[in-house]
């Protein structure tokens, strides 16, 4: 059974339930519950028309759970109508469910985990699996979101910036268990692509297609990081660069820049470059300079110190980096790097060992106590 | 999101404000005192913040290996020194701010008296066991 033609119609057929006049927490479940039919039934007994089986199905568990509500309560007269027979419509509501789930009420977290729900088509169990928390935690998390964006209207016009921070959020999470969040995360930003027409929104995809094709060559078989320089690049996937930056090029052509396009920009100058020693740091120092005007990021800023150490040279880096809070998450490790970049050796190994302390992540830290020891054991790169 | 671990010490942390050791409460400040925990917890289930707790008993073994064919070595209990943790609870919140803000209402359960232990909690950040997909 094709799991993914089953998820991509996930929203649209949320969004005809909520059409019909089914409340958004009510349909979201029975569509929920609709899918997993699916998933119990299809591969012996194909539909047809799956996206009509799918609203058929939903709106029934709709109706049934909406009459055992009423049961306990009032009757009322909206669930004794019979939805209107024949084929479901074909209006496209994909781009309301996306707003809605970023809705800005919602917590960043809460607004991932619904948009993975809702929009994804993910089952509760899934998505607790993948971000590493009990099942029950998950589901609480969900149906506090959907009570939060009860009261918003589905056809209120929505901000495509806060939906893009969210399939980030989703991209960057990485992936565990059975589901790949960074792969899940592209087709969302890829069915977004198709229902609304956005500079920013290509500017994330190709981000993302451009990140996702280094994937392999970013870890060793044991699982420890191996820096970009460091990376086998013909282990990159040129298929994905390829679309990644004919994407880009297509945003950039219209002349709307955007964080997303910047960062991808940069991500497909250093996909270009055959080998390490062959990037382009000036230009991406460029473009670092125009995503610090754009979002005004300490981070943007402390990864624009790299690019400087390696476009001037180490020195004019560690003067950029200078100017920059030191308390900032990665400073230490950027330090470390520039001053051994500078020759400073001794200096270099006291940072790496320090930023291993401040690291946050399992497979950074262990990076870091490893630059420590190769220079404390007198090995230069 | 990001996970913290919220580690109570039997000892080993600075004294609580409210110091008066558990046996010499009343049954009822107990009472109210596990209560608090409880209904603290189930909050965090409630929001779904909530991802794991534990106590653990203040005695435990120190085990080492002693060489290949030989049994571990075990030790312990040792003297009065040492810090040692009492139990914990993991929470996957939004924020350090939020993390921070739910240990100070754990610190704020009853105890002697009905007033707050304001008891000392350490909260350590999980180290993330996945990369970040973006970090150039």
């Amino acid at each position: 059974m094709d799991e993914a033609l089953l998820r991509g119609l996930t929203p649209n057929v949320l969004a005809i339930l909520v059409r019909r006049g089914a409340d958004f927490a009510a349909a979201e479940d029975a569509v929920q519950e609709a899918l997993i039919e699916a998933v119990r039934v299809w591969p012996d007994d194909p539909p047809r028309d799956p996206k009509g089986w799918l609203v058929t199905v939903a709106w029934r568990k709709f109706l049934d759970a909406t009459r055992a509500e009423t049961a306990r309560r009032r009757r009322e007269d909206l669930v004794q109508e019979e939805p209107v027979p024949g084929p479901a419509p074909a209006v496209d509501d994909t781009l309301q469910l996306y707003f809605l789930c970023a809705h800005p009420s919602l917590t960043p977290s809460s607004a991932v985990a619904l948009t993975l729900r809702a929009v994804g088509g993910l089952t509760t169990r899934q998505i607790a699996e993948a971000y590493l928390v009990p099942e029950a935690t998950m589901a609480q998390r969900i149906s506090r979101a959907k009570r939060t964006v009860s009261g918003v209207r589905f056809d209120q016009p929505g901000d495509v910036a806060t939906v893009l921070r969210v399939l980030y959020l989703v991209f960057n999470e990485g992936y565990s268990g059975d589901v790949d969040l960074a792969a899940e995360a592209i087709r969302l930003t890829r069915q977004l692509a198709a229902a609304i027409d956005h500079p920013e929104v290509s500017g994330l995809l190709a981000l993302m297609l451009l990140h996702h094709a280094r994937r392999a060559a970013r870890t060793a078989p044991d699982g420890s990081l191996v820096p970009l320089a460091d990376q086998d690049r013909g282990r990159w996937d040129t298929g994905l660069i390829a679309e990644g930056v004919q994407i880009l090029q297509a945003a950039l052509a219209r002349d709307q820049l955007g964080e997303f396009q910047a960062q991808a920009a940069i991500a497909a100058l250093h996909a270009d470059a055959p080998t390490a020693e062959e990037t382009d740091w000036v230009q991406i120092v460029e473009w670092y300079d125009e995503l610090a005007r754009l979002t005004d990021s300490p981070v943007v800023r402390l990864n624009r110190a790299v690019a400087v150490g390696e476009a001037d040279g180490a020195r004019a880096g560690l003067a950029a980096l200078a100017e920059l809070d030191d308390s900032l998450p990665r400073h230490t490790a950027v330090a470390a790097y520039l001053h051994e970049r500078d020759g400073d050796l001794a200096t270099a190994a006291r940072l790496y060992a320090e930023a291993a302390r401040k690291a946050s992540n399992l497979a950074e830290r262990d990076h870091l106590t490893r630059e420590a020891a190769r220079l404390n054991a007198g090995r230069p790169r | 999101m990001a996970k913290y671990l919220l580690l109570k010490h039997y000892r080993g942390a600075p004294a609580s404000v409210n110091d008066v050791p558990m046996d010499q409460w009343t049954p009822d400040e107990i009472d109210a005192h596990v209560q608090y925990m409880r209904d603290f917890a189930a909050r965090l289930q409630e929001t779904g913040e909530f991802v794991e707790e534990q106590a653990i008993a203040p005695e435990g073994t120190f085990v080492r290996y002693d060489g290949e064919g030989r049994p571990p070595i075990t030790d312990g209990p040792f003297a009065e020194t040492k810090d040692l943790i009492a139990g914990w609870m993991v929470i996957d919140v939004d924020s350090h701010e939020r993390a921070v803000e739910l240990a100070g209402e754990l610190s704020a359960a009853p105890g002697a008296g009905g007033r707050p232990v304001q008891e000392w909690l350490e909260l350590r950040p999980l180290l993330a066991p996945l990369l970040p997909t973006v970090t150039e």
